[in-house]
């Protein structure tokens, strides 16, 4: 069966469409479009919505917000994104970036969504709108419930506070450089006072099915001086609570092997 | 199913098209307007060999709905010729040996016409990020990083 597209300017209309057995929301089609290439005959019809506030980026007040269809190709040149740029700049090659959306990100199954790892560090909110109900959940309840409460919604924006100067982290480590899938992913919003970590937000990604944060990790931070030895029992719990995949590209095994090295280069690197 | 109607400048001609809704970009151009050049590899968005330039900007075809292109301006390397005299870059191309088989070329060359645009005198880490995500079976890449910047290098001379 072949897939239609439904476009709409209102939200209250796509959110209304997007109930249909079968419809799902279409952003930038890199997740979508290739489901209907691979033959899933569960999807009937993409909806698209083109109100121009998805397209928006406000960085005001210490706080960004970042429409859902916000492509990674914008982030990479928006002059106050620097931060974002690494993260936005290993999804995909060019012309993925290009079409790839913020909002799309967020629905990525592990090994993909790595922008969604470094939203995930920065605590953002996601926005959702549709029919008859609209809402802001933190990212992390979004997240454990993207396939079930909230496949139904339109997400419109993501937001979150500008971290402080040079306390936000990224790597992705892959195979295949500069493009390729994550072995593992990780992101880490970093603060220190007086030589120790006072603040510690991680999530990782290819942890588990989505990302997640690394709780244990955070708690074993605080305190700590950012040496090999300060952080050593952070590394330590690295893998509480994870179920890393396995996929073409890695073991869970393999994974789990190489999360704890990866994290504490990312914790121990100059920013 | 009902058709709809698109229009769009294909290679600086205009073109409508009456497609079926979902249709690809790259349906649109194969079947219906016999531009052969993007090819549909592995209609995942991992190949590249489908890209397309949209509006100036690189895109995957194989993933792009067509109804999404209304009224856009579409580059593919099937127009790059123009009155029977190569793009620099095809030049670039052949006389590197950046083919073989062929099938990747179309989306190489597109994917390196979208650097050379915005940035006519690329590094060698800019080439092998712009063509990061176009894969080659045959050449092992350096003929072809080698061939964009010698186009570079070409276009900078005619320039001079």
């Amino acid at each position: 069966m072949s897939v239609t597209l439904q476009t709409f300017t209102d939200l209250e209309d796509a959110g209304a469409a997007l109930t249909a057995p079968g419809a799902a929301y279409f952003g930038g089609g890199t997740l979508l479009v290739r489901r209907a290439n691979e033959g899933d005959v569960a999807l009937t019809r993409y909806v698209r919505l083109t109100a121009p506030a998805l397209r928006a980026i406000e960085v005001r007040a210490g706080m960004v917000r970042i429409g859902a269809g916000v492509t990674m190709g914008e982030i990479v040149r928006h002059p106050e994104l620097g931060f974002l740029g690494a993260a936005a700049r290993l999804v995909g090659g060019p012309a993925i970036r290009n079409a790839a959306t913020v909002g799309g990100n967020l629905f990525a199954r592990a090994p993909y969504g790595d922008f969604a790892v470094a939203l995930l560090a920065l605590d953002a909110v996601v926005h959702l709108g549709g029919h008859k109900l609209g809402r802001d959940v933190p990212i992390g309840t979004f997240l454990a419930e993207r396939e079930t409460a909230f496949a139904k919604l339109v997400v419109t924006a993501v937001s979150f506070a500008v971290p402080a100067a040079k306390a936000f982290r990224f790597t992705k480590a892959s195979r295949v450089r500069p493009k390729g899938l994550s072995v593992v992913t990780v992101a880490a919003v970093l603060e220190t006072r007086d030589g120790l970590i006072s603040f510690a937000r991680v999530a990782l990604g290819c942890a588990a099915d989505r990302p997640m944060r690394a709780l244990a990790v955070e708690a074993a931070l605080i305190g700590r001086a950012r040496t090999p030895e300060g952080i050593a029992p952070a590394l330590a719990v690295a893998l509480n609570g994870t179920a890393p995949i396995t996929d073409a590209v890695a073991s869970g095994w393999y994974r789990g092997a190489v999360l704890p090295v990866h994290l504490g280069r990312l914790l121990l690197a100059d920013t | 199913m009902a058709k709809v109607a698109i229009h769009f400048t294909l290679n600086g001609s205009e073109k409508a098209e009456f497609v079926e809704s979902g249709t690809s970009l790259l349906d649109v151009l194969r079947e219906k307007l016999a531009d052969f050049s993007p090819k549909g590899g592995c209609l995942q968005g991992t190949c590249g060999a489908c890209s397309v330039l949209i509006d100036g900007e690189i895109r995957l075809a194989c993933l792009t709905l067509a109804e999404t292109c209304e009224g856009c301006t579409i580059e593919t390397a099937g127009g790059l010729a123009k009155d029977g005299v190569l793009h620099p870059l095809q030049i670039a191309f052949a006389d590197g040996f950046a083919t073989q088989c062929g099938f990747c070329t179309g989306g190489m060359i597109v994917a390196s016409k979208a650097l050379l645009d915005r940035n006519p005198a690329p590094s060698r880490a800019d080439v092998i990020e712009a063509i990061s995500g176009n894969v080659c079976r045959c050449t092992g890449y350096e003929p072809i990083i080698g061939a964009v910047l010698a186009a570079a290098r070409a276009n900078s001379t005619n320039k001079a």
